[in-house]
């Protein structure tokens, strides 16, 4: 297990999870989890369909209640009033707005919600080129542009910790680089990002650390070099493959049929380019590598 | 009818004085010669002195003031009069006039608390063999009986009101009440508080008109044996019972109001062996039962409106040829109900406001048949409980599937000819 | 001011553009004029309305509670990822829905009664069947959030949401029925009332009831049934008894809402 990191810079907070359990019914989601988030880093949250990657995150922010198990954002637990929300900016996977508000009405409303008279940061706004579409009510909106607002609410709030579901889904490449260079500001800032993403491409990168999670449990932390070193694989994909259909140290002996649906369906962008990339120098502090067994 | 009161006056006149008397109207005037007055300092210390000093045909004034004397007893021809205020008293203890001679008028008076008895038929005035008398502008106050008729004959009862002070009805009794006779005619009586607000036991030839009999023990009116009367335009509202017509032939009974009557055991309107008769432009309205019938044969129903009433018309099955037409039934919870798949009268021509059909000639008479008794009154008749099940969309289906294809409700009891508009009845304008 | 009412404006802003709510108002519009116009005045249009809200009323509720909760939980989860409490937005999204659909239910009914008269010549009937329709209306507004937050599949829960509303507006009565001719031998009055009680379609009935057939439920032989029609306690028991079925359902959404994983 990794040691807890110290916070970055002091803007970011660190996230410690600890033995997290999460049953749907019977279905053991997430089956004790222990895993913690670096502030200043970005750490990619890998695995298969089901794998339990999106139940973590909405667990963090307080969307699942854990079964079992604990769960810290900067050292404190989310409670129901949702206060701890209000570290996190969350950017949904297909999020359904209100097909009759507007963008900018939207986004109002979030403000007023959350008390919030600061001044939001709208960066995203005019790198993502919303500023002609704020007035238009999202049913008229294509999914792209709803994708791009889902982006730009996300870093609204100047949010110590970020936590991006599918980030780039959807996104043409142009939004795609200009949200990924949003990410690794926030990350410069010190703030703790959490991700995942069916793009291989946006890992390599952006991430820092990689957690790879299987049948609910934690696989793999440590860089992605590290990954591949271990796995004595040339690809992530490889590393994936091998991770999810090798005999697995800490096989549960629930090996379900969908458990080999490696998610490595690369987009196809810089592939190749990626399955080299081992530099690792704008992450603040490497983690351990580690196969959890 | 109103020619009635004169006809009496006419009548009796000639026999009080052997000369023309003065007509009804003119009793208050001075007439000198006949005129006793019974007041503070005068001759007569009591009504009952003056009465018995009273030449037949004088006119006896009693003024203001309470007075407790022994029952007065008035046997021969006169007038008495009770100026405003006057009082007589019955302390509880007995009736307070008698009447037992022909051509006595008594009104103006106000007489009170005649006590109860078991054994006498204690009432404020009680008419006992005679004939043409005529009682008037009486206040009847906490009387046992209020006014009672027995073997009387080509009487006037007018503008009286009587109030009872009944909670019970065995301690109460009627409050116009009369018993074998003949010719009678009761008129713009306020009647309340009785056990029976009026009461008809062998009278024949009578009439009951403008009548206001509310708040009664029992009924507003109790009617038995008494062919040939009518009433009319009376108002018998939220009386324990309604109104029981019965063992009688040829009655009237138009455009009176019965209302209010409610009560598991309350009808507007009983009619039990009644034949030959006419129910016409009454309104029934808010009463549990509408008229409940039981061997109506040969009645007339028509021109009523029956509105708001728990059950318009429940007609047993030994009521036979009546008829039942150009009446109104609005917001009522069952219009007709009846014990038997078969019906014996006619129910043709009314207007229902629960008819659904369709009138394609524009004739205003519906092209579909309507069948007045649902089938939920048939399961209410069997099952009471299930009333609660009253205006349920299963029972909305029910009641239409058997209105479709009639299997348990009378199939022959159907208004062939439905209107599709409300008649207008005297009663219309106040719709 | 605090969330709820923060989520509640908003919800009714946004309902008020969905011309859901609208369209159902202006439905009971129509029919409630057309039953006063061509049904022949208010004596005759309101029985003819009591059906409609009995049937419609808690149908209309159901649907669009249900599909309410289900088409919004996206937005839900887009809100709880904000610092929104749980409590405070369910009761937010609660009247957001229940007041608007009974504001539509009270104008669209109320103003035909009111203009064509019937609110004054028949004002105690037109109220109690108010009364009714509103507390229906919460009532089942209750009920579809807790069948949305219970049912996780959509097409299921507005399968339940349906069947429902047909075993509570339709079979039950069935089955009352049915069970008044199996205890035909027993005294049934007070465990007809308790049958009623037990659902809400029921006790709006029963109070349409009093206003409307108050003269047949007076000529009824059991002294409960008259102490029951016959005044006030009866009315206020039924009040109560929707008012229960508004709260407990209400409640019960809440707790599986503020649990729910989404």
């Amino acid at each position: 297990m990794t040691e807890p990191l110290a916070p970055y810079g002091g803007a970011g907070l660190a996230i410690a999870v600890r033995d997290l359990a999460k049953s749907f019914g019977t279905r053991r989601v997430l089956d004790g989890v222990d895993v913690d988030f670096a502030p200043g880093a970005v750490t990619a949250l890998l695995g298969p369909n089901g794998a339990g990657k999106t139940t973590l995150l909405k667990a963090l922010l307080g969307l699942v209640r854990p079964s079992a198990g604990s769960l810290r954002i900067g050292g404190a637990e989310p409670d129901d009033a949702g206060g701890l929300r209000r570290l996190v900016g969350y950017m949904p996977q297909l999020p359904h707005f209100p097909p009759h508000m507007t963008v900018r009405e939207l986004a109002s409303m979030l403000d007023d919600l959350r008390d919030f008279d600061g001044h939001p940061d709208e960066e995203l706004v005019d790198a993502l080129g919303l500023r002609g579409e704020l007035d238009q009510p999202f049913r008229t909106l294509s999914g792209g542009t709803r994708q791009k607002v889902n982006a730009a609410l996300a870093f609204r709030y100047d949010a110590p910790v970020l936590v991006l579901d599918e980030p780039t889904a959807g996104l043409d490449p142009a939004a795609s680089l200009a949200l990924k260079e949003k990410i690794r500001r926030c990350r410069a800032e010190g703030r703790t990002v959490v991700v995942t993403s069916h793009n291989l491409g946006d890992l390599d990168t952006m991430a820092d650390a990689v957690v790879f999670l299987l049948d609910g449990r934690v696989r793999f932390h440590g860089s992605l070099a590290d990954l591949l070193a271990e796995t004595r694989s040339d690809t992530l994909e490889e590393a994936i493959a091998a991770i999810t259909s090798g005999p697995s140290p800490a096989s549960t002996g629930a090996s379900r049929g969908d458990a080999g649906g490696v998610t490595a369906e690369g987009t196809g962008d810089g592939d190749a380019e990626r399955r080299r990339r081992t530099d690792r120098d704008a992450s603040p502090e490497r983690p351990r590598v580690e196969i959890v067994r | 009818m109103h020619t009635l009161p004169l006809l009496a006056t006419l009548l009796f006149a000639p026999m009080v004085a052997g000369r023309p008397a003065p007509p009804v109207d003119r009793l208050d005037l001075p007439a000198p010669v006949d005129t006793l007055v019974v007041a503070t300092g005068g001759p007569w210390r009591t009504v009952g002195d003056a009465v018995r000093a009273a030449p037949r045909g004088a006119v006896v004034i009693v003024e203001a003031g309470t007075r407790r004397e022994p029952t007065l007893v008035l046997d021969k021809p006169l007038t008495l009069v009770g100026r405003p205020g006057a009082v007589l008293d019955g302390e509880g203890e007995r009736g307070l006039i008698r009447i037992t001679a022909d051509s006595v008028t008594v009104e103006g008076f106000t007489l009170r608390r005649t006590g109860l008895s078991y054994t006498d038929d204690r009432a404020a005035v009680l008419v006992d063999r005679a004939r043409f008398c005529a009682l008037r502008g009486l206040r009847l106050e906490d009387t046992f009986f209020g006014i009672y008729l027995a073997n009387a004959g080509d009487c006037l009862v007018e503008d009286n009101t009587l109030a009872g002070a009944s909670e019970r009805e065995t301690r109460s009794g009627n409050g116009i009440h009369l018993w074998y006779s003949t010719r009678v005619t009761i008129r713009n009586n306020d009647v309340r508080g009785h056990r029976d607000g009026i009461y008809f036991e062998f009278v024949e030839d009578s009439r009951i008109l403008d009548n206001v009999s509310r708040g009664n023990v029992r009924y507003g009116l109790h009617f038995m044996f008494s062919d040939g009367c009518a009433y009319r335009r009376n108002v018998f509202s939220d009386n324990g019972a309604g109104v029981a017509v019965m063992y009688t032939s040829e009655v009237v009974m138009d455009g009176n109001d019965f209302r209010g009557n409610l009560g598991n055991a309350a009808f507007g309107l009983l009619l039990k062996d009644i034949t030959d008769s006419e129910i016409v432009n009454n309104r029934f309205r808010a009463n549990s039962v509408g008229i409940h019938a039981e061997g109506a044969n040969r009645v007339r129903v028509a021109g009523n409106d029956f509105v708001g009433n728990g059950w318009a018309v429940k007609i047993m099955a030994n009521s036979e040829d009546s008829e039942v037409t150009g009446n109104n039934f609005v917001g009522n919870s069952f219009d007709i109900a009846t014990n038997s798949r078969r019906s014996y009268s006619a129910f043709t021509g009314n207007f229902w406001d629960r008819y659904r059909g369709y009138d394609r000639n524009g004739d205003g008479v519906g092209d579909v048949p309507f069948h007045p008794v649902r089938l939920f009154s048939l399961v209410v008749a069997q099952n009471e409980p299930a009333l609660v099940l009253q205006r349920s969309p299963l029972v909305a289906l029910l009641d239409l599937a058997e209105q479709v294809l009639p299997v348990l409700t009378p199939e022959s009891l159907a208004d062939e000819a439905p209107h599709l508009s409300p008649f207008a009845t005297v009663w219309s304008s106040e719709r | 001011m605090n969330t709820a009412l923060k989520v509640f404006r908003y919800q009714v802003r946004d309902l008020a553009r969905s011309r859901a709510i609208a369209g159902y108002a202006a439905f009971l519009l129509l029919a409630t004029a057309g039953l006063l116009h061509f049904g022949g005045g208010p004596a005759r249009a309101l029985p003819s309305l009591a059906t409609v809200v009995v049937l419609v009323v808690p149908l209309v509720s159901l649907l669009v509670s249900t599909s309410f909760v289900y088409h919004g939980n996206d937005f839900i989860e887009l809100l709880l990822a904000h610092p929104v409490g749980r409590r405070p937005l369910f009761a937010g999204m609660y009247l957001g829905l229940a007041l608007p659909l009974a504001a539509a239910f009270v104008l669209g009914a109320g103003i035909p009664l009111a203009v064509g008269g019937a609110l004054a010549s028949h004002a105690g009937a037109v109220a109690l069947l108010g009364v009714a329709g509103v507390l229906l209306t919460t009532a089942f507004t209750s009920l579809g959030f807790l069948v949305a937050l219970r049912v996780r599949e959509a097409a299921s829960g507005l399968g339940l949401a349906l069947v429902l509303w047909l075993g509570r507006a339709v079979i039950y009565d069935g089955g009352v029925l049915l069970g008044a001719y199996g205890w035909a031998a027993y005294p049934l009055e007070v465990p007809m009332l308790v049958s009623m009680a037990l659902n809400p379609v029921d006790v709006a009935r029963v109070l349409v009831v009093m206003a409307l057939d108050a003269s047949a439920m007076m000529g009824y032989t059991g002294a409960v049934f008259q102490d029951f029609f016959g005044g006030p306690v009866g009315v206020a028991l039924a009040l109560a008894c929707l008012g229960a079925w508004t709260l407990l359902p209400g409640l019960a959404a809440r707790y599986t809402f503020v649990r729910k994983d989404f």
